[in-house]
């Protein structure tokens, strides 16, 4: 592993100046992704910020929601009493993601910003665009299992691997950030961005810009709610392709939904178009199978992934169905 | 090795190499490209490199013991309790956070203790296998896995142990079903689960304290 310089923060604005004015500096919060790549030389951070010591491990009710601290650990949440009243997809996304002991460590803001798994990106010897911009996308002409059917370019068809961001862009979150030019507010959706011609930028996120807190709204996805993780084994495995789903059902009919799918894209990826047709009619298979069609359009295949465009309708409507038997 | 962590290693190792293949002269150039430590003192940045490989001043309880360390920042928690320490009982599987064998409790939750700096641990407390039995009394978890047979060849059993008995502290040990999920983060390639999940529900039901 390279050497680098630790420090450890005891303000937020020490912290973001101390990354804002070092390109070669990070945050570090839980590790378990940032240490990972360190050891195989992905990154090579030159300073790290151990950012720990700040004050962002609360989860609080805050007008009309939710506001979840960006160091608040993966297990704290999913444990969390008001998160699994009100929100309770997410803590069934976060069980589903990596293990016990990691989601003891990994905090929130570190989880949205973890690195795909691509196995060309982790592989420092392999071309990959995404670590060394220019060196061609491996995966593209090589194993792409594991890749997306949507929102990719020629220069990277890797996925996002989180599976909480799936359960937060389903549900209308909030991410606060902190930088050197003051707070702002990013919508989910807009956090995590498509690969382009830049697939080296994973996020919207500025040099120096520290996440805060995520906001998640009240809303009526309290019951009917389900995240379909297809994995190669049953649990401690990152997802082939996940569905989050949460409706709101009266006497039958759908009468809100949500809908969002993991492991097809370079970000979490909503499914607007699906929740409309979901929206109005009864809650039956038949409606599912519709919505689900609907959610596959566009989608398009590589070499080794075209399970995909089968596997993801059918996890659709198992995911649809559980939510509505919930 | 072919876990699914190591994301998408192919089973067919022919097609594998053949597809690799196609990308030999990128990797011949990509070859070539220095290290982070070349390129820290080609932009002359001695200075600083001297200065990250200070040894930082390290507070921390491991098993009970107050500990006051230097440490170089590379170093893990799992290295420091093995190289430093001596504290070879907590074992290094995988070394990536894919396996559990260097399970620790920190502060009373379990980690992996190869995913983290050991300067991240400042102040705080860490439990090992070591720190579990009470003088030459086995930790009741212990006596489990003796008594159900709960490993082979063992080099899972430290992580195991460290992992079932917060698993019981948590109150993740409801059921069969409740303490697979809640010990999948320990892998034993020997494949002992079936006793390893006997012993925790024997602790379990017998009430002792944990
Ligand atoms: C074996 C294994 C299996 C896993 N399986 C899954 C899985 O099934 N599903 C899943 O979703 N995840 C899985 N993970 C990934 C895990 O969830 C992430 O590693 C974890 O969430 C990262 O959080 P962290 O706090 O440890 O981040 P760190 O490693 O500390 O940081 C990650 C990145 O985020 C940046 N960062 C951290 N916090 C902030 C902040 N507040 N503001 C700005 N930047 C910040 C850091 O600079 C760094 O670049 C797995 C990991 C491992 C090792
Ligand atoms: S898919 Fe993206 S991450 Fe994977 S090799 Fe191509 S550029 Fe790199
Ligand atoms: S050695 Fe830490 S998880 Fe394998
Ligand atoms: S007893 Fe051999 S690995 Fe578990």
């Amino acid at each position: 592993m390279n050497q680098f310089q630790y420090v450890r923060a005891t303000k937020p604005q020490a912290a973001i100046e101390a990354v804002a004015k070092d390109a070669n500096a990070r945050f570090i919060a839980g590790g378990t992704n940032l240490v990972d790549l360190m050891k195989r030389g992905v990154m090579t951070p030159q300073k790290l910020v151990d950012i720990n010591r700040l004050d962002f491990r609360k989860i609080e009710r805050q007008n009309n929601g939710l506001r979840i601290g960006a160091l608040a650990l993966n297990s704290t949440v999913a444990d969390d009493k008001q998160v699994r009243e009100r929100q309770p997809l997410l803590a069934l996304a976060l069980n589903a993601g990596a293990s016990p002991q990691l989601r003891n460590m990994a905090t929130v803001g570190g989880n949205m910003l973890q690195r795909t798994r691509c196995a060309y990106f982790y592989d420092v010897t392999m071309p990959c665009n995404k670590r060394q911009p220019g060196t061609g996308c491996g995966a593209l002409e090589g194993i792409n299992r594991m890749h997306a059917i949507f929102g990719f370019s020629d220069k990277c068809i890797a996925v996002h691997p989180s599976d909480m961001s799936v359960a937060l862009v389903a549900l209308d979150a909030t991410v606060q950030v902190s930088g050197p030019k003051g707070n702002r507010s990013i919508p989910f959706a807009d956090f995590h961005r498509l690969p382009g011609d830049t697939p080296e930028k994973d996020t919207n996120l500025e040099p120096g810009e520290l996440i805060t807190a995520v906001d998640v709204p009240d809303g009526p996805f309290t019951k009917h709610v389900h995240y379909q993780k297809v994995r190669e084994r049953a649990s401690y495995a990152f997802a082939l392709l996940s569905v989050a789903a949460a409706l709101d059902i009266e006497n039958g009919t759908i009468k809100a939904a949500r809908l969002a799918m993991g492991g097809v894209a370079h970000k979490p990826w909503r499914l607007t178009a699906a929740e409309q047709v979901l929206v109005g009619k009864p809650a039956t298979e038949e409606t599912f199978r519709q919505a689900a069609t609907v959610a596959m359009q566009g989608a398009k295949s590589f070499k080794h992934n075209e399970y995909k465009l089968r596997l993801g309708p059918n996890a659709i409507v198992q995911a649809l169905k559980t939510a509505a038997a919930a | 090795m072919a876990t699914n962590h190591e994301p998408d290693v192919p089973a067919n190792h022919n097609e594998n190499r053949r597809t690799f293949l196609k990308q030999s002269s990128l990797l011949t150039a990509l070859a070539l490209v220095p290290g982070p430590v070349v390129s820290a003192a080609e932009a002359k940045l001695d200075e600083r490199v001297a200065e990250a490989i200070e040894q930082i001043p390290l507070s921390l309880k491991v098993n009970g013991k107050k500990l006051k360390l230097k440490v170089e920042p590379r170093t893990t928690l799992l290295d420091l309790l093995r190289e430093n320490l001596n504290l070879t009982g907590t074992k290094k599987g995988c070394d990536y956070g894919q396996c559990g064998a260097c399970t620790v409790h920190v502060d009373g939750q379990r980690v992996n203790s190869c995913l983290s700096f050991a300067v991240m641990h400042e102040g705080q407390e860490i439990t090992t296998i070591e720190g579990l039995a009470d003088g030459d009394k086995l930790h009741p978890m212990q006596e489990a896995f003796v008594k159900h047979d709960g490993f082979q060849c063992g080099y899972c059993t430290p992580g195991q142990i460290m992992s079932a008995v917060a698993c019981v502290r948590e109150g993740h040990a409801g059921s069969e079903g409740e303490i697979r999920e809640y010990m999948s983060g320990n892998i034993c390639r020997c494949g002992a689960y079936t006793n390893i999940v006997a012993a925790i529900q024997d602790v379990k039901s017998g009430g002792q304290k944990v």
